[in-house]
């Protein structure tokens, strides 16, 4: 395997993209990932995208994208792991360089969510189908299952919830592509309207319409660009069984800390080494339980940790500093690729305001379901 | 829900049928080929327990269009006497009651309709004891 570089990115505005269509939204973000990059041309590509059946009714992606971006005939190929279809998309792109078999790769993710469908029944799709989702369960109630048990055990309270979701709106109003560009108080979490309880609707990630793409190339391509890249330093994945109500803890996810484990060990880093993370906020409860088991923080301390600062921009782990999904918003397949292009952005020195000082390793924690999949990545500035 | 699809997971949602590893004794809701626990493909029928308690729960306020006439609702992750877990609705309850480590039995109820003129969907429930 060899080394392989994150050369260029693009990104779309996040939110009701009402003017723009499914593949209108894919192709502005990878003409400005290949525009940003500098390189002439792309070998393949792969395409995140959950749920383009139920939300467009257009499946057979990939060959969608390569028509309209005028790239074909190379191959496209969709990747799907329902919220980590993203990341997954990029850690196929990740592979077909690292092999040595392509050198230039687009790895890009997309949803259009906002064209009529029902989004809750859509989104239910990343659980059993036959045992959660037939009873009458919705994402944010598997979530807000997580919060109920996570509290109970670690006496955890609402408003460190909602601290989540104030610092994430805040760095989100610094994102010139974030949804929602408003920073919140705790007020408004805590009296927003209820979804699943304990959730509120300020504790979940939007409904939204969003492209995302990387150029993932060789690092000699990326050494002859003369431009800013990053090199991928590690790539982790696991899995998990498809229902919650399975799992050995509801309080904590497996699926993170096996890939935690891995991700480390192939990095040979710590969670100490990390300067800054983009993790899965798709609820306040999942960041919580996210950085706990990433092993930022002790189990049990993750809400304390929002409360107190220390995920802040300026704090002892910055979380989210792109605004999460909460604030930038959640095209569920484009956000693993969006993770990407913070960690991107951040390693390079191109943030702006929310610029982490000192970047030099950056973490991306994409993760489907109620934490059937997960796909961590770790990144390094050069 | 097309009925065939409907029609096979009756043993399940009517009566509760799992199986159970001959080996290490795991317990399989749905029934499975393999047990995730031994790897063994050994299993015997089973009929889950029908009483258990409360792990965790949620109240919907926001469902998806197909259960929306019926919010708010409660669901519950069910630990049966036996050991085995499943997701199911807390029917006619007062939603004070509902508590972590609360006592209930599943009972056999309606849980949705397919569409206007589809079929009706049954299924388990759980009540408070
Ligand atoms: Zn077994």
């Amino acid at each position: 395997m060899r080394d392989v570089a994150v050369v260029g990115v693009g990104i779309t505005k996040f939110g009701e993209l009402w003017k723009d269509s499914f593949r209108d939204i894919f192709v502005e973000a990878s003409l400005k990932a290949i525009e940003n990059s500098g390189v002439d041309h792309i070998d393949s590509m792969y395409i995140g995208t959950m749920s383009s059946g139920l939300f467009v009714g257009q499946e057979h992606v990939g060959a969608v994208m390569a028509d309209y971006l005028g790239v074909a005939p190379i191959p496209a190929t969709r990747v799907e792991s329902a919220c980590a279809s993203g990341g997954a998309a990029f850690r196929s792109a990740f592979f077909e360089v690292a092999s040595g078999h392509s050198d230039i790769v687009l790895a890009g993710g997309v949803e259009k969510m906002t064209d009529g469908a029902d989004v809750t029944e859509a989104l239910a799709t990343a659980a059993d189908q036959e045992y959660e989702v037939y009873h009458g369960i919705t994402f944010p109630g598997l979530y807000a299952m997580i919060a109920r048990s996570y509290m109970h055990d670690y006496k955890t309270t609402r408003e460190q919830l909602a601290a989540v979701a104030v610092k994430n709106h805040k760095n989100g109003s610094m994102n010139p592509n974030a949804q929602f560009r408003s920073p919140i108080t705790l007020e408004q979490v805590m009296k927003s309207t209820m979804v699943a309880n304990p959730l509120r609707l300020l504790d979940c990630s939007p409904v939204s319409d969003g492209g995302a793409a990387v150029i993932l190339a060789s690092l000699d391509v990326a050494k002859k660009l003369k431009r800013p890249f990053i090199k991928i330093k590690a790539s982790s994945q696991s899995s998990d069984t498809i229902a919650l109500h399975s799992r050995e803890s509801l309080t904590s996810l497996k699926c993170v800390s096996v890939a935690a484990e891995k991700v480390f060990k192939q990095a040979k880093l710590k969670p100490k080494d990390i300067s800054f993370a983009e993790v899965h906020d798709c609820f306040t409860i999942a960041e919580v339980v996210v950085t706990e088991d990433l092993g930022f923080f002790e189990k049990g301390k993750g809400g304390e940790a929002a409360e107190k600062g220390m995920t802040a921009i300026d704090g002892k782990i910055p979380i989210n500093t792109s605004g999460g999904l909460k604030s930038k918003g959640h095209p569920v397949g484009a956000t693993g690729i969006a993770q990407i292009i913070e960690c991107y952005e951040q390693l390079t020195g191109q943030s702006g305001e929310r610029q982490v000082k000192k970047a030099k390793y950056g973490l991306a924690q994409n993760m489907g379901g109620s934490g059937a999949s997960c796909i961590i990545h770790i990144l390094e500035a050069v | 829900m097309i009925s065939p699809r409907y029609h096979r997971d009756i043993p399940q949602r009517y009566r509760l049928e799992g199986g159970k590893c001959t080996k290490c004794s795991y317990i399989a809701f749905p029934p499975r080929l393999v047990c995730p626990k031994c790897k063994s493909k050994s299993f015997e029928p089973y009929h889950l327990s029908r009483e258990g308690k409360i792990l965790t729960f949620t109240i919907i306020k926001v469902g998806p269009d197909k259960f929306s006439k019926e919010t708010p609702y409660v669901v519950a992750i069910i630990e049966l006497n036996d050991g085995a877990r499943l997701t199911t609705q807390v029917a006619d309850c007062d939603v004070e009651r509902v508590a972590l480590g609360a006592k209930v039995k599943l009972v056999f109820r309606k849980i949705q309709d397919e569409g206007k003129s589809g079929l009706h969907c049954y299924g388990y429930k759980a009540i408070l004891l």
